[in-house]
Formats: structure tokens, sequence, C-alpha cells
């Protein structure tokens, strides 16, 4: 009958957050797997840190089933099975790809000093000390590769996805069939492509241009694909609201239809950058090579850090592997800072 | 009678003012005639829901403040009041929903039958299965059938129904008014009925678990007079065992569907329940002067 008059101020909550206090079965139970799985390792013949893994995955999913059919019966078990069985697979792909960040930090981390980014290989062999020489030139030939290969692709499938989702032309088809077998294109024959067709048939030399023609012809079914996928994600409605306040259908694609798909784009375009970051096969025939750095795209070798990697491992020795290790944690920085600054700079604030 | 309505008055209240309120305008006439026809002598079924002391946060923005509200058994109450005042939002913290919105907090009580909602260890899937939810855009699933959108409860929720599937599905399709439209078609899929047909067909969804308690955030918005006429007229049996909330901008729908009325307004900071109340009372002599304001149309 009354209004509760509440004078201390009431704090937000998040009741429906599990509390530590519920956690606490959930923790003996990890506990009681994780002591379960050394005595059964202990006690039979099963050996090495994978019998370990699988023991303990088992008998915590056991547990945890047992737990919850106990509390809240049968369809909250098998709730819990498949949450973890999902959690496996996802653990099956973390494994991977940590153990490769992590031997990459650590062997990439023996020749990461600061002279590597001021310092090329014009006066130094890969055998040399890892205190001498540096690949500044390899990560420049690499973000030229990157733009130019991007400024050639981009607005090319771009296009092409907007004419098979906008305009839907009588060649759609035919378009659509050539953007799938070109994804199926593999890297080493893009790049003989260009070789046959451009350095052979003309007195032009390998350079920075020629080098990221290949990785635009992998660039372009990758893009083209994906923006499709998002444009086509663009409601119709908004299309129709566009054309219904008397726009031309290309300013509607222009000024609402992209725009709204703007950071399934910016998605699309990272996806291909990480198709051709660490391309190397079509480097080999097209980009020539340098040991210094060379500003200028069109004329002279140039060098990529996937190139210098090959280079590097192809040396054999002790030196050339360390610096290729480098060079692989570098690329890899590069090419994760390339992607955040892309979402950072790229996604548009809400509000 | 402030903000929590006692249910040991309800009926009597119902009943005296079936007798003795003088209508003054048409909204309080609606409203009386439709708590007349309320018996005072049926005990209803189903369950109460107690609101107590909610506040709902979005991230800092502070949404919702201090809402106290009693849903007797068998009951229907409307909520009203414009537009960005948090009916939905408080809604949703009736049956959980609200927490599926990451930056969202809350603080206060939902009683279930006396039992708070979210209390440690609540078993969320079986409070939502006891308070069901029809949405403001008919949501049929595409890719089942007439007959297989009614009966989906059961299958997500793995439980099954003491009747066999026909006669629940029959029961269920009349209880929500669409038997005799669909009965015909029940192997049709449901994207082919109508705005209306698909709204009275998630009612018909939401009514196949036997939830205690039914939750209606704007169910006639997007309908046609005549439709939206047919979901009242259902509200109307559902009422007779479940406890029913309905949001509604619609005055007059309030006034026919409902038998208590709640008044939400937000003055640019949080939502408050400003006025709860007998529906008829709200419309024809609100105690609360911005109450009276809003619903003789004079803003909102
Ligand atoms: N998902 C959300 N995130 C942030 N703020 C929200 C969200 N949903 C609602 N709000 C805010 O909460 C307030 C109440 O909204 P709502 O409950 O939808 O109002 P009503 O249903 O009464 O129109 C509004 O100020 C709205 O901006
Ligand atoms: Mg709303």
């Amino acid at each position: 009958m009354t209004i509760l008059s509440n004078s201390t101020p009431v704090t937000p909550q998040k009741p429906w957050k599990v509390s530590k206090k519920q956690q606490l079965p959930n923790l003996f139970l990890i506990a009681a797997a994780v002591v379960a799985s050394f005595v059964i390792v202990a006690a039979t013949p099963m050996k090495g840190k994978l019998a370990y893994l699988l023991l303990f995955f088992v008998i915590g999913t056991t547990f945890q089933l047992a737990l919850s059919w106990y509390k809240r019966g049968r369809a909250a078990a098998a709730d819990t099975v498949a949450g973890a069985v999902m959690m496996a697979g996802a653990f099956i792909v973390f494994l991977p790809v940590a153990s490769l960040l992590i031997t990459t930090i650590v062997k990439g981390s023996k020749g990461f000093r600061p002279h590597i980014f001021n310092h090329t290989m014009a006066a130094t062999s890969y055998s040399d000390p890892l205190t001498s020489g540096g690949l500044i030139h390899a990560i420049i030939g690499t973000l030229f590769l990157i733009v130019i290969a991007t400024a050639i692709s981009l607005p090319l499938s771009i296009l092409t996805a907007l004419y098979l989702t906008e305009i839907k032309g009588k060649a759609s088809g035919f378009i659509q069939f050539l953007v799938q077998a070109m994804s199926g294109v593999p890297s080493v024959v893009a790049g003989i492509f260009i070789y046959a067709a451009i350095l052979l048939t003309t007195n032009l030399r390998g350079s920075t241009f020629i080098g990221a023609l290949p990785l635009a012809i992998l660039m372009i079914p990758t893009v083209t694909r994906t923006a499709q996928e998002v444009l086509n994600l663009v409601p119709n409605e908004l299309r129709e609201a566009g054309l219904a306040l008397g726009a031309t259908q290309w300013k509607t694609v222009a000024t609402i239809v992209v725009p709204a798909a703007r950071n399934g784009l910016i998605t699309a375009v990272i996806l291909g950058v990480a198709r051709i970051a660490g391309e190397t096969a079509p480097l080999l025939f097209t980009l020539g090579t340098s040991d210094k750095i060379n500003w200028n795209p069109f004329s002279g070798g140039q060098n990529a850090l996937p190139y210098y990697i090959w280079s590097g491992l192809r040396d054999g020795t002790e030196g050339g592997i360390n610096r290729a290790w480098t060079g692989i944690l570098v690329l890899l920085i590069l090419v994760l800072s390339l992607f955040v600054s892309a979402r950072i700079f790229g996604s548009r604030k809400v509000k | 009678m402030m903000s929590t309505v006692n249910s040991n008055n309800e009926e009597n209240n119902g009943e005296d003012m079936s007798i003795t309120t003088p209508s003054t305008s048409s909204l309080s006439s609606v409203a009386a005639n439709h708590a007349s026809q309320r018996q005072p002598g049926n005990a209803p079924l189903g369950s109460g829901l107690e609101a107590r002391g909610i506040h709902a946060w979005f991230g800092k923005h502070h949404a919702l403040e201090n809402v106290s509200l009693d849903f007797a058994a068998g009951t229907v109450t409307a909520l009203i009041g414009p537009s960005g005042c948090g009916k939905s939002t408080f809604i949703r913290t009736l049956n959980r929903m609200h927490e599926f919105i990451p930056s969202a907090a809350m603080a206060g009580e939902v009683l279930l039958d006396g039992k708070d909602i979210y209390e440690a260890g609540t078993d969320v899937t079986k409070i939502r299965l006891q308070i069901g939810m029809v949405f403001q855009k008919p949501n049929p699933f595409p890719s089942m059938t007439i007959g297989q959108n009614v009966l989906s409860g059961l299958k997500l929720a793995q439980i099954k129904s003491p009747k066999n599937n026909d006669d629940l599905l029959e029961e269920c399709l009349t209880r929500a008014g669409l038997w005799t439209e669909v009965k015909d078609r029940l192997d049709a899929h449901a994207g082919g009925l109508s705005g209306g047909q698909q709204q009275r067909l998630c009612i018909a969804r939401s009514l196949a678990v036997n939830p205690k308690v039914l939750l209606m955030d704007e169910p006639c918005s997007a309908l046609d007079p005549g439709s939206t006429l047919r979901i009242e007229d259902t509200i109307g049996q559902l009422a007779q065992t479940m406890t029913i909330i309905i949001v509604t901008h619609n005055m007059q729908q309030a006034a026919r569907v409902s038998d208590y009325t709640a008044f939400f307004l937000s003055d640019g900071g949080p939502g408050q329940m400003i006025e709860v109340g007998p529906t008829n009372e709200m419309f024809s002599r609100p105690k609360d002067q911005r109450t009276e304001n809003y619903v003789s149309g004079r803003f909102g």
C-alpha cells in the first residue's frame, strides 16, 4: 500500500551473473577432475600430456553432467554436454594457434632488436651475427605491395559485388561463376600467370607493381564474395526508402546501402589483406629482389617480409633461420596492427 | 491505494465500480463495463506476480526507477505511458529477458508464487516457461508449419504435455481465436498468414507451454483494427486462467481489456511508475495530474 521509499541509493546489480559462491562446486569438480586424471595416468599405462588433457576433459565433463543433472534435470544435462563439446572444439582450434604464436614469439624475439627497423641487408649477409642488418626494406616492400594490391583490387571487387547484388545484370550468373572459380586459383599459378603474361612478353623487369598484380588477382575473389554477403544483409526496406525519396539507384547505393554495410566491407578488405600478406610463391617470379630500400614501386626489384623469410630459411645457417623467425614475428605484428587500425579508423562511432 | 495493488481488495473494487461508478467519459464507461464482466465469485487460476522496487540500467543510463507493482492472479494489467518511459524495459525484467542486453543491470525483486525469480541458483529457463511473452512484431518461426509453431515450445523446452498433441493444438489455437481460420491448413507455413493471424499464432504458441503469466509488449501495434479486436477478445478469455500484463499505446484498448492500469512516465530522468489503480478510476478520476493529462490526451 505504500511506495517503497528507499533512502539509501540503489546500486545496479547483475543478479544473473554466476556468483563466486555458486562457482564453488564447479571449482571443486574441476579440481577433482584434475586429481582423478593424474591418478588414472599414474595407475594405468596411459602416458603423455595428451592423456592428461583427454582424461581431464572426459572426467570433468562427466562430473559437470552429473552435477547439472542432479540439480536441474535431463535438459540441463544435455545443455552441459553441448557446452562441453563446443568448449572442446574451441580448445582444439585454439591449441595450434596458441602454439604457433608462442613459438613465433619465442624464436622470433632473438633477432627482434631496435636496429632491424632502421637497417637493411645491403651490407649484411644472412649468416652474420644478429647484431647487424635489418628488415626495414622488407617491411616497406610489404606495405607497398599491400597498398598497391588493395588499390587495384578493392574498386574492382566492390564494383563487382555491387553489380551482383544491386544491379543483378544479365551477366551476373557468369560473373558469379568466374569469381567462384577465381577463388580456387592457387597463388603460385597467379604468379606464373603474371610472369608469363607480362615479364616474358615485354621487356619489363620484376618490380613492386608487377609483384602486386598476382596479389590483386588473389584478393579480388575474397573481397568480392565477402562484400556480396554483407551487401545482401542490408535490408531491402532501406533501398526502398531511398528510392521512395526520389533517389536514383546509384545515389541510393552510394549514400545508403554502402554506408550501411560499411563495417562488413571493412571486414571484406581485412580478409583480402589477410589472404595476401603472407603470400610468397607469386612474389618469387614477379618481385625481382632487393637488399635495400626501394622507394620506386615501378622500377627495380623489391623485397617483402614473406620473401625475406623465405630467403632466410633458404640460407639455412643459424643466422638465416633466426632472421626468418624474426621476419615472421614482424609480419604477424604488422598484419595485426593493420587490422586493428582498419577497425579503429574504419568503424564509425555509434551515436 | 498507492503503488501496490492488494489482491484481496481487487475484486471488491471491481464489484463496487460496476455498480456505483457514474461513467463520465467514454473510456471509463468501457472500463466499467469490462470490470462488471469479471465475476467476483470466480476464484482466478494462475499465479500472481509481484515486482518490488525494480530499477533498470543500460550501462550508466538509469532507465527505470523504483517500480513496485503487484499483479494479482487472474487479472489483466495495462501499462501505459509515452514512448521511452521504460515500459518495455520493465516488462522484460519480469521474465528475465532484460539480462540479454550486455550492458544491462537491475535492482529489486520479482516474486512469482512468492519466490524471487532473480534468486541465485534459479533455473531461468523454467522461469521463462512460466512467464510467457508475446512480442510487438509477430515472430512465428519461419521454417515451421502452423502446427509445428504452436507445439514448438514443448520441443524447445523439452517437456511433454499431459494432453496429446492434436488436442493441445486445437485447444491452443481455439483459445488464441485462430482455430477456425487455420484448422484446414495446419501444415502450411506460418509465413503465409496475415499479420494479425501471425500474432494470434504467436499467442497460441505461448499458450502451449501453459504459462502462469503472459507478458505482451504492444501486441497489437502492428495490426489492423479487426485483428486487434480478435486479440482483445482472446486476452479476455485468457485472463480466466492466467495473469496478463500488457503494454499498450492505445488508451481504448487499455480501457477495454484491463482490470488495472499503471501509468509510466519519464520526465527526462529514469522512467517511473506514476500511478496505478483500477482501470476505470485511472481513466475517470486519476489522482495524479500527469496521469490526467496523459489519459485525456493533453500530452504524450
Ligand atoms: N538496448 C538498449 N540499450 C540502451 N538503452 C536502451 C535499450 N533499450 C531501451 N533503452 C532505453 O531505455 C529507456 C526505456 O526504453 P523502453 O523500455 O524501450 O521504453 P518504452 O517501451 O516505454 O517505449 C529509453 O530511454 C531507451 O532509450
Ligand atoms: Mg516499448
